[in-house]
């Protein structure tokens, strides 16, 4: 039985468990937003469970009928099924009866139901409370009353839509169609990547030591990569100098950073001129550069693209290597970042070797991506003494639309302006 | 296969990374190889990457000089507790090999904790000069979560 519990009826609008959003500036974030415990919870009814679309499996992981898996979503544990129509049902993985789990794998096939085993009550395809053992008792002893009506009892059912191979749920009925709600040029640049059927090649998960946003935020933040990796600074896969540039949709939401494989010309010396250290100047060079051998693939020159969906989907693409990052809240100070590694079915031998080698370059052990799971961890913990103060996000401005240059901060930006919509700060 | 010369190489491997004398540990392959870093349940899926993924020595040079020049993370070392070896069987004249693993990682600020455990499923067979080293060293993790970051190779 579900009973909403609402937070204070009596709030001021605007206002967040530390009174009213400190400036009203898309440039200034306060450090307790990745800190407070109510801030928190409110997160996860008001982003997660409000209206967002939540990225929760690939279609190809359950391509037959009672085929399931489970996933998180915000911290809402969820199971994903195909039903007998081809369809895609999601619904809350937790028993209408005393709400333990009712799938407690990762995937599998089920067949027609799920059953919970605490006292296997049963459900359909589409999360329906079909079967309650012993309903009507033992020799006309015990069971549930008459009229106990199966059909008031059942998880929170989700809605699901599906893009490019890619399955999307929410729990509100006021989330716009995905289409609407990613925004034309950023799903322009998702349908450049997912133009045909994927293969799953790898999954890992990777622990970080931060608040969410804090990954989200990095994800987005296309000023720091070439400063923060070496990696993409010495090898020219990523230098602000190259060409390329930032698509924010227009609820700031969503992004797409890329870059362009074109020389960088008159600004070649640039990193060389601002001393950066990520401009090592030939002091670094590769013994076997087979790691870095890259082929055009989509063939528009975009040699890296970064893509979010908010809150919490990545969609990345460096060179040839391709993977999917799902953002999972574990508490205030730490999260899962979810790695699903893919290439495409019809790879030649030659793409599959190529795509190995390079998958090098991400993950928790990535040669470029690094840094990233311990750059969150060095905010959270400098901001600890720190919660009434700001960041400031001021790179290219204080507006957070799509812009020509990396040179920006434009969609983490974008990114404040989309939480503090659904915040109601 | 003399068991006591497996015993030795995985005792030499966990010794040069514990040690920090990460230069010594590609010479430990041979050249081709292939090194890679997985989860039992990728395995198991029949999914193929890793998160380090190596077929020449060279690239695992590259992993050394990355990790010494280029990354940027805290100060982590590990301390390696390898088992015993089992020989499964020769093929080609290499062993194949089974090695149980668990590494504690030792943060900066003085945290030592389980960092990964697993099994090492090896192809050893000896150089030209009699050196037994490493064809093939799939470090299979018998978990799926790795935390923060792997800067160092298992």
């Amino acid at each position: 039985m579900d009973i909403r519990h609402e937070e204070t009826a009596l709030e001021m609008p605007g206002s967040t468990p530390h009174g009213p959003w400190p400036e009203d500036s898309l440039a200034r974030v306060p450090y307790w937003v990745y800190q407070d415990e109510a801030n928190y919870k409110r997160e996860m009814q008001r982003l997660f469970e409000g209206a967002t679309w939540n990225f929760v499996c690939l279609e190809a992981d359950i391509p037959n009928k009672g085929d399931y898996r489970t996933n998180h979503i915000g911290i809402l544990p969820v199971i994903v099924v195909r039903d007998a129509d081809g369809s895609i049902n999601c619904f809350e993985n937790r028993c209408a009866h005393r709400g333990a789990l009712i799938a407690f794998d990762d995937g599998g096939n089920v067949q027609n139901n799920f059953k919970c085993i605490y006292h296997a009550w049963s459900y359909d395809l589409a999360g329906n409370l079909r079967g309650i053992a012993f309903e009507r008792g033992i020799n006309g002893l015990g069971g549930m009353p008459k009229d106990f009506k199966r059909e008031t009892f059942s998880p929170r059912k989700l809605r699901t839509t599906t893009l490019c191979g890619l399955v999307f749920a929410t729990l509100s009925p006021d989330t716009p169609p995905i289409e609407d709600y990613i925004g034309s040029e950023v799903l322009g640049r998702i349908k450049r990547v997912l133009n045909r059927p994927i293969r799953v090649m790898g999954r890992f998960v990777q622990p970080l030591p931060n608040n969410w946003k804090l990954y989200v935020e990095n994800v987005k933040d296309t000023y720091h990569a070439s400063l923060l990796h070496t990696f993409l600074a010495t090898f020219r896969i990523s230098r602000l100098t190259q060409g390329g540039g930032v698509l924010v949709s227009p609820d700031g939401g969503n992004h797409s950073s890329y870059t362009i494989a074109i020389p960088e010309g008159a600004n070649a010396t640039a990193y060389k001129d601002q001393q950066i250290r990520t401009d090592q100047d030939g002091r670094f060079a590769l013994a076997d550069p087979s790691v870095l051998e890259s082929v055009e693939e989509f063939g528009d020159h975009i040699q890296l693209q970064i893509l979010s969906v908010f809150p919490g989907f990545i969609l990345q693409q460096i060179y040839n290597c391709l993977a999917i990052r799902q953002v999972v809240p574990r508490g205030v100070g730490k999260m899962d970042l979810v790695w699903t590694y893919f290439g495409f079915e019809d790879d030649s031998p030659e793409m599959n070797r190529r795509r190995l080698k390079q998958q090098n370059l991400v993950g928790p052990a990535g040669f470029i991506s690094m840094e990233d799971g311990c750059v969150g961890g060095f905010v959270q913990r400098g901001t600890a003494a720190a919660a009434d103060h700001v960041s400031v996000i001021q790179m290219g401005g204080s507006t957070a639309e799509s812009q020509a240059t990396r040179a920006t901060e434009a969609s983490v930006r974008g990114f404040w302006k989309a939480y503090r919509r659904h915040m109601g700060y | 296969m003399d068991v006591a010369q497996l015993v030795e190489l995985n005792a030499n491997y966990a010794r040069v990374i514990d040690n920090e004398q990460f230069e010594e540990w590609p010479k430990l392959f041979h050249d081709p190889c292939l090194y890679k870093v997985t989860t039992a349940e990728n395995v198991a899926d029949g999914l193929e990457a890793g998160l380090i993924y190596a077929d020449t020595r060279g690239m695992l040079e590259d992993r050394i000089s990355s990790l010494r020049k280029v990354n940027i993370y805290e100060r982590q070392r590990y301390r390696h507790i390898v088992g015993l070896p089992v020989v499964l069987g020769q093929a080609d004249g290499a062993a194949e090999v089974e090695t149980p693993f668990l590494i504690v990682r030792i943060m900066r600020e003085g945290t030592m904790d389980v960092f990964a455990t697993g099994c090492y499923r090896d192809k050893v067979k000896p150089d030209e000069a009699g050196a037994l080293r490493f064809a093939e060293r799939i470090v299979v993790c018998d978990g799926r979560r790795f935390d923060t970051l792997v800067a160092i190779p298992f």
